[in-house]
């Protein structure tokens, strides 16, 4: 592996993002970024999924037998979503009633699978687990920046924290309903996609 | 029945998988670049969510739930936190079995929705139907009527889009919105023409 550990975990978060460039893991992405605290469990729990699968699939790899594998990678990041999400209704209630499904819906994120599949079955445990972290993170910054432009602009709020003052309440902003909207979504992850690839014309696609 | 027939509309058109809860974006964006893969990966969701909705549905209430072992006096049993890992299991399972029954029985229909069922298997949007059915605590006949809308929904979800994106093909947008960022924008335009649908 040319790689170093450090560029293992770099590479992900720009120039290689799960999100912009090999659209994997939208599924649960986009729903859970309406706002900001939401966002950021997410992101943690998706990280901490993924390195920690990444880490142990490395470690058994010569032990599974090759028919099965995806069903072993299957339970075992089952098992750590569901250690994941007992952890967060135990201690956060509140906002894994928010989170509601989307917690166990990593299980099927196709980042997970895809870094078990792609780098973790081929790499040792500590590439894997840079590489899982850095996957997370740029997972964690693609959601954060979508959550923040519709906490912000769709509610004038970060965190719950009033940031622009509504009509409302008194301020002057009013606020863009659309941006509350699941469809704002899809517009906001389109434009973060066109920026990304002017910037990066190695990443756009061929006629 | 007019409230199973509710359950069905609401998600096909309300709660639409893709467009409104963004699930199953993965494969709902990798196949839908020409409307004769989009049917056979709509058709495969569907009858996947038929199948697995109603069927995590009988393993919830019979297995999992508190109290499921009360006839063999383990009353205070409760398996609940083993969901995950089990819905998962059958998806898994049925995709599989499915996939046998097809090849043996109706190789013609094996050949269309073939290459799309063991993509399913890690498919947000079936996984999600089954444990938005846990959530809402859905009984077994409101479960069935939940598997048709939700698989129906995402069946005109990725029908219709792969309509869009063959038009899209004569284009010429910017070069770095091309592809994928066109699709997104597509997609968008549809979920909020979906979100006009919600007086119904």
């Amino acid at each position: 592996m040319a790689d170093t550990n450090i560029q293992l975990l770099t590479n992900s978060i720009l120039k290689r993002n799960p999100i912009a460039l090999l659209v994997l893991g939208i599924c649960s992405a986009l729903a859970v970024t309406g706002q900001m605290a939401t966002a950021l469990v997410m992101s943690i729990c998706l990280t901490l999924v993924t390195a920690f699968s990444s880490l142990t699939i490395s470690i058994v790899r010569f032990q599974i037998p090759n028919s099965v594998r995806i069903g072993i990678q299957i339970t075992i990041i089952a098992t750590l979503v569901i250690l994941v999400d007992e952890i967060l209704k135990a201690f956060f209630f509140e906002l894994s009633k928010q989170l509601s499904i989307f917690v166990g819906l990593i299980i099927t994120n196709c980042i997970v699978m895809g870094r078990a599949e792609g780098f973790a079955m081929s790499n040792p445990p500590v590439a894997s687990f840079m590489d899982g972290i850095g996957n997370g993170l740029g997972y964690s910054l693609i959601l954060m920046l979508v959550a923040f432009i519709r906490e912000l602009f769709g509610a004038g709020t970060l965190f719950g924290v009033e940031i622009l003052q509504l009509t409302t309440n008194g301020g002057w902003y009013i606020r863009n309903g659309m941006l509350v909207l699941p469809a704002s979504g899809f517009f906001i992850i389109a434009t973060i996609i066109w920026v990304i690839r002017t910037l990066d014309p190695e990443q756009q696609e061929k006629e | 029945m007019g409230h199973h027939f509710d359950i069905i509309l609401r998600s096909i058109f309300l709660e639409n998988l893709p467009l409104s809860f963004f699930l199953g974006m993965c494969t709902f964006l990798a196949i839908s670049k020409q409307v004769k893969a989009a049917v056979g990966l709509g058709s495969a969701v569907l009858v996947l969510q038929i199948i697995t909705v109603p069927l995590n549905n009988l393993i919830l209430s019979y297995i999992l739930k508190p109290g499921a072992f009360a006839w063999a006096g383990f009353g205070d049993i409760d398996l609940t936190f083993l969901g995950l890992l089990t819905y998962i299991a059958i998806i898994a399972a049925t995709v599989q079995i499915l996939e046998m029954v097809l090849d043996r029985f109706v190789p013609a229909l094996y050949n269309t929705l073939g290459i799309f069922l063991p993509l399913l298997t890690v498919n947000c949007a079936i996984l999600g139907a089954s444990l938005f059915m846990v959530e809402r605590n859905y009984t077994f006949t409101e479960s069935v009527a939940y598997g048709i809308g939700a698989g129906g929904g995402f069946f005109l979800a990725v029908v219709a889009l792969a309509g869009i994106r063959e038009k899209l093909e004569y284009a010429n947008p910017p070069a770095a919105l091309r592809g994928l960022g066109l699709t997104f924008v597509s997609v968008g335009l549809m979920a909020m023409a979906f979100m006009g649908l919600a007086g119904l």
